[in-house]
């Protein structure tokens, strides 16, 4: 049993608190975000924004950062907005959706900043 | 008299061969494979498979002259050598849409695979495909919420979900259960699942397991802050025993509930999908009996067809098989047949075995399932073959890891996740699939050792049931 790791949970443990996809994952680097972000251009997606206190992240509906950016294709300006919103909540949780209008659903949705679980 | 009654005998061929004629759009097509006795022509073999699976009988009755026999009749309009193999030949046979109740699978079926698989004419015969007009398709009602429905309920974005089904099979208490099922979703599943012959049965009746299960949810739930759910079976002795746990899993607050269409029935899972329509829940659908239809290739329904009997019935879940599992799958027929659970709109590809254009219109996508003997070294092949619109689930692969159930959902969790970042910074999974999980592992202790477990497990014996190719 002494090689057997227990595995780290609970409600009282507000790091178990997870939000959805690559929330499993080490948050990403400034250029792995770049590559997602490239990712949504090429699938032809609607790049968006959104961001909520953490505590609030089970809400189907996060605060929109301003609208989403229809037909942009320019990563540099996308990632300038992902900047924007995370300097204005710095401690918010700021996510990254790419809405695909054709299948009315966000081909892409994860969190590229992550606020500070207080729950 | 020129329509005189003569009792006897007649050629199938001479009213049921037409060569000359053209499908209408709102005709329903079939497919079959024909394995004739010895002797018999082609023509009149497929003349009298579409004779026996709509109006014909073996002799010719006066009341055949009441009414327009020519209209009603299904039409053998095509026949095709079967590539590689010389002992039967591809029938296409063509029905008007008038022949088949609205919204019926029950009654397309009963026609189509009728009183015909027993015909003496016949050595064997399969059903490879059915075209189902537009026209009919609008008539069904269809997985009760689609694909998009259940994301937005999910809130599952952008990755393919993840499930587990609950071992052993039989024999656990529901509190005991229930517990399997907690330590699963904490870890970082989505679902859990009832396995096919979880019913009700005296070690764990079914009210007491849905009770234990939804308490494992709402836990989970609200230890990770996210949204999960329990494939709820509700597959049951009688259509009225069916509704009643349905409505008792909703009244509890359960996302999803489970059915067994093939055992359960067509008539019993078309109630249930429109039900669970009305009710805002989800439907999975396991496919109990399926390998004694769609196994043997020279005979019975080709699982390409019951695919579309289920998205018609209503299901937003389908097991599919996974390609890669312990369970039989060829990989260009099960990208077909995943297609046509999933796509608005699928063309002839007699390279994956697609026989005709099939259009859904508006009917709402099922998710595939791929389920059976799987794990995480199995996930980069998983998330190239299936894309994010399907669900992965791990059975053994995470309730056979060494550190428990919440450990190995963990695994499967940070591998999933791991394959679709790597996937969309565009490197090729199949080829770097070792390096992505490896590199994962470094970050996981828990996926570190899944990969350590399960390492040289492989299942590689040859598929039954091939698509026909030519041989020489």
């Amino acid at each position: 049993m002494s090689n057997m790791q227990d595995y780290q949970s609970s409600l009282s443990d507000t790091s178990s608190r997870k939000f959805e996809t690559f929330s499993y994952l080490p948050e990403m680097t400034p250029e792995q975000i770049r590559t997602q972000i490239e990712y949504i251009v090429s699938k032809g997606w609607n790049p968006g924004i959104e961001h909520t206190e953490p505590e609030n992240a089970n809400s189907h509906y996060w605060y929109m950062w301003k609208l989403p950016m229809f037909g942009e294709t320019d990563v540099d300006a996308i990632l300038g907005e992902c900047e924007a919103c995370h300097k204005a909540h710095p401690n918010n949780h700021v996510r990254l959706l790419g809405f695909d209008n054709y299948a009315q659903s966000a081909g892409a949705s994860m969190v590229i900043y992550r606020g500070e679980i207080k729950y | 008299m020129a329509k005189n009654y003569q009792a006897g005998v007649k050629e199938y061929r001479e009213t049921y061969w037409m060569p000359e004629y053209t499908p209408k759009e709102t005709d329903i097509l079939a497919c079959f494979k024909v394995t004739p006795q010895p002797g018999v022509p082609r023509e009149e073999v497929a003349a009298a498979v579409a004779a026996e699976s709509s109006t014909g009988t073996w002799t010719t009755v006066w009341t055949d002259l009441l009414t327009d026999l020519d209209y009603y009749k299904g039409r053998a309009y095509a026949i095709e050598d079967v590539p590689g193999d010389d002992t039967c030949f591809y029938a296409f046979v063509a029905y008007p849409i008038d022949l088949f109740e609205e919204g019926s699978v029950v009654n397309v079926m009963t026609s189509l695979v009728g009183n015909v698989f027993g015909f003496k004419a016949l050595r064997a015969l399969r059903l490879e495909d059915i075209r189902f007009p537009l026209a009919y398709v609008m008539t069904c009602n269809g997985p009760p919420q689609g694909i998009q429905v259940e994301r937005d309920l999910l809130n599952k974005y952008g990755r393919p979900l993840l499930g587990c089904t609950i071992k052993p099979k039989l024999g656990l208490s529901a509190k005991n259960y229930g517990r399997a099922c907690y330590e699963g979703l904490r870890g970082g599943l989505d679902f859990t699942k009832d396995d096919e012959n979880v019913n009700s049965q005296p070690f764990m009746r079914w009210r007491h397991r849905f009770d234990f299960v939804m308490e494992a949810i709402q836990k989970a739930e609200a230890e990770t802050g996210e949204r999960k759910g329990h494939y709820l079976n509700v597959t049951a002795p009688t259509a009225d025993e069916m509704m009643k746990r349905a409505e008792y899993a909703k009244e509890i607050g359960a996302p999803i509930i489970m059915h067994d269409y093939l055992t359960g029935g067509w008539a019993a899972n078309t109630q249930l999908a429109r039900w669970c329509r009305d009710n805002g829940m989800l439907l999975h659908i396991h496919r109990a009996m399926h390998a004694v239809l769609d196994r043997n290739p020279h005979h019975g329904i080709h699982f390409r067809v019951l695919t579309k009997i289920l998205r018609l019935s209503g299901g937003d879940h389908l097991h599919s098989g996974t390609v890669v599992g312990k369970l039989e799958g060829d990989r260009d027929a099960t990208l077909g047949w995943i297609d046509i659970m999933r796509d608005k709109f699928i063309k002839e590809d007699r390279s994956r075995g697609i026989f005709f254009d099939q259009d859904w219109g508006a009917m709402p996508g099922v998710l595939p399932v791929a389920s059976g003997g799987i794990h995480v070294w199995h996930m980069p092949a998983l998330v190239n073959i299936f894309g994010d619109d399907s669900v992965l689930q791990f059975g053994g692969g995470t309730l056979g890891h060494p550190w428990g159930n919440a450990a190995g959902a963990a695994a499967n969790r940070v591998a999933v996740e791991a394959c679709v970042q790597a996937r969309n910074q565009g490197r090729e999974l199949e080829k770097e699939g070792k390096e992505i999980l490896t590199a994962a592992a470094a970050h996981s202790p828990e996926l570190k050792m899944a990969m350590e477990t399960w390492k040289e497990i492989k299942f590689e014996f040859d598929t039954v049931d091939k698509l026909d190719v030519a041989h020489k």
